[in-house]
């Protein structure tokens, strides 16, 4: 349960880590919560740590009119807390204080989440859900993707190994807009075994659901009663994932 | 090998490390600070939780060259806390452990309930306990030691 040697460095903008990202066999590091476990294990033998935590930028977050911006090392706790702006009115500070353990939501971090790209974990579904946007940086400059476009599959995202996320944009909507989202774990903050979100916005006619925890992406659809024939791995998988959908379009009403 | 300088227990330490050292590996070993427990190392079991700049987190899955610059607080450090103080009480009085293993990293997130949620009910108390596994005492004495300090502090 001991990492394999490895060197270590911390950038202090975003071109740097880039440059850096470009030696053989380096690996972007957040907050550690997911890469901790996969280099004790030894799933991961990269040569060079790349830390993101002390680029300024990757830490700033802001409230504009129509988005709120954060930068990819916002950390769990800080959205849980309040600390930074909730596009959603209170529905990313409840999916953020239900992830994983307190101790782990202190350091991990949205965008350590959203690019290791668990299927299980709760930001690639939740951003799916709320549409928001991928900020990338790389060699060649920056570019922007939907998040269900940057969520390409099981463990894996449209960036190339020289790209980092620098945060993700979240789009405001109106007051009338309701959120739900439902997951079953086995135990408290342990990762689930299905995810259901949905979201509905009658004053921009919007309707939006996902199906998460599956064996890739989140699924995004846009009616509250898509066909999801397939969704599950076996017959109790499928019904945990309808029932998931379900109770988190049920929670609009609540 | 990378230098790093950081608090530990209120004292600046400067040492060389391997970047692979986790920070529980580097205060057991190095530093002589046992009181942190290794139960899992990959994050799941709460044991070698311990307070980095101020907040509770894995020791075991955060690495000691990506603490340079940190205050780290371990539970030898919270001799002369209050609140710990009356964690340690409760602990006993309420039989909170046995074999004692998960105690250091129940007693950091144990303060954590009490510092950050002082209204915390018995459910709340127990979802946030979650993140650390005590394998002796079905965590009914955990439970109350915490309920004792959240009533006693009003």
């Amino acid at each position: 349960m001991k990492a394999c040697a490895f060197d270590y460095t911390r950038p202090k903008d975003v071109e740097e880590a880039v440059r850096l990202l470009a030696t053989d066999n380096s690996k972007p590091m957040a907050g550690s919560q997911s890469l901790g476990p996969m280099l004790n294990l030894r799933v991961l033998q990269p040569s060079l740590l790349v830390d993101l935590r002390f680029v300024p930028e990757l830490k700033h977050s802001s409230d504009d009119r129509d988005s709120v911006t954060l930068g990819a090392c916002v950390t769990h706790a800080q959205i849980e807390d309040g600390r930074v702006p909730d596009p959603t009115g209170g529905f990313m500070r409840e999916v953020a204080s239900n992830i994983a353990y307190r101790a782990v939501r202190n350091r991990g971090t949205v965008g350590g989440s959203l690019v290791h790209a668990d299927p299980a974990a709760d930001w690639p579904s939740a951003l799916t859900l709320l549409g928001a946007t991928a900020l990338i940086a790389g060699p060649g400059g920056r570019r922007e993707v939907p998040m269900e476009k940057f969520l390409t599959g099981l463990f894996e995202t449209a960036l190339s190994a020289q790209e980092i996320l620098v945060g993700v944009r979240i789009p405001k909507r109106s007051k009338a807009a309701r959120f739900g989202y439902w997951k079953f774990c086995r135990k408290v903050g342990e990762f689930p075994q299905a995810i259901g979100g949905a979201l509905r916005d009658p004053e921009r006619k919007e309707t939006r659901a996902v199906v998460g925890a599956t064996s890739g992406a989140p699924r995004l659809f846009l009616d509250f009663s898509p066909n999801i024939a397939g969704i599950g791995k076996d017959a109790y998988s499928q019904q945990l994932h309808a029932v998931a959908l379900r109770r988190a379009i049920e929670k609009l009403a609540a | 090998m990378k230098k790093i300088a950081l608090t530990v227990n209120g004292r600046p330490v400067e040492a060389t490390v391997e970047p692979r050292t986790h920070l529980a590996d580097f205060l057991r070993e190095s530093q002589g600070l046992t009181g942190t427990n290794l139960g899992c190392e990959h994050g799941v079991c709460g044991a070698c939780t311990i307070d980095i700049d101020g907040a509770p987190s894995r020791s075991c899955i955060t690495y000691a060259v990506a603490c340079d610059g940190a205050t780290v607080k371990t539970i030898e450090g919270f001799d002369d806390d209050a609140v710990m103080a009356q964690l340690r009480d409760a602990f006993t009085a309420e039989h909170a452990l046995q074999c004692g293993y998960c105690t250091p990293g129940m007693l950091v997130t144990a303060r954590d309930i009490v510092m950050r949620l002082p209204d915390a009910d018995e459910a709340r108390i127990r979802k946030e306990l979650a993140g650390n596994l005590c394998r002796c005492t079905g965590y009914v004495g955990i439970v109350k030691a915490i309920q004792r300090v959240l009533a006693r502090r009003g």
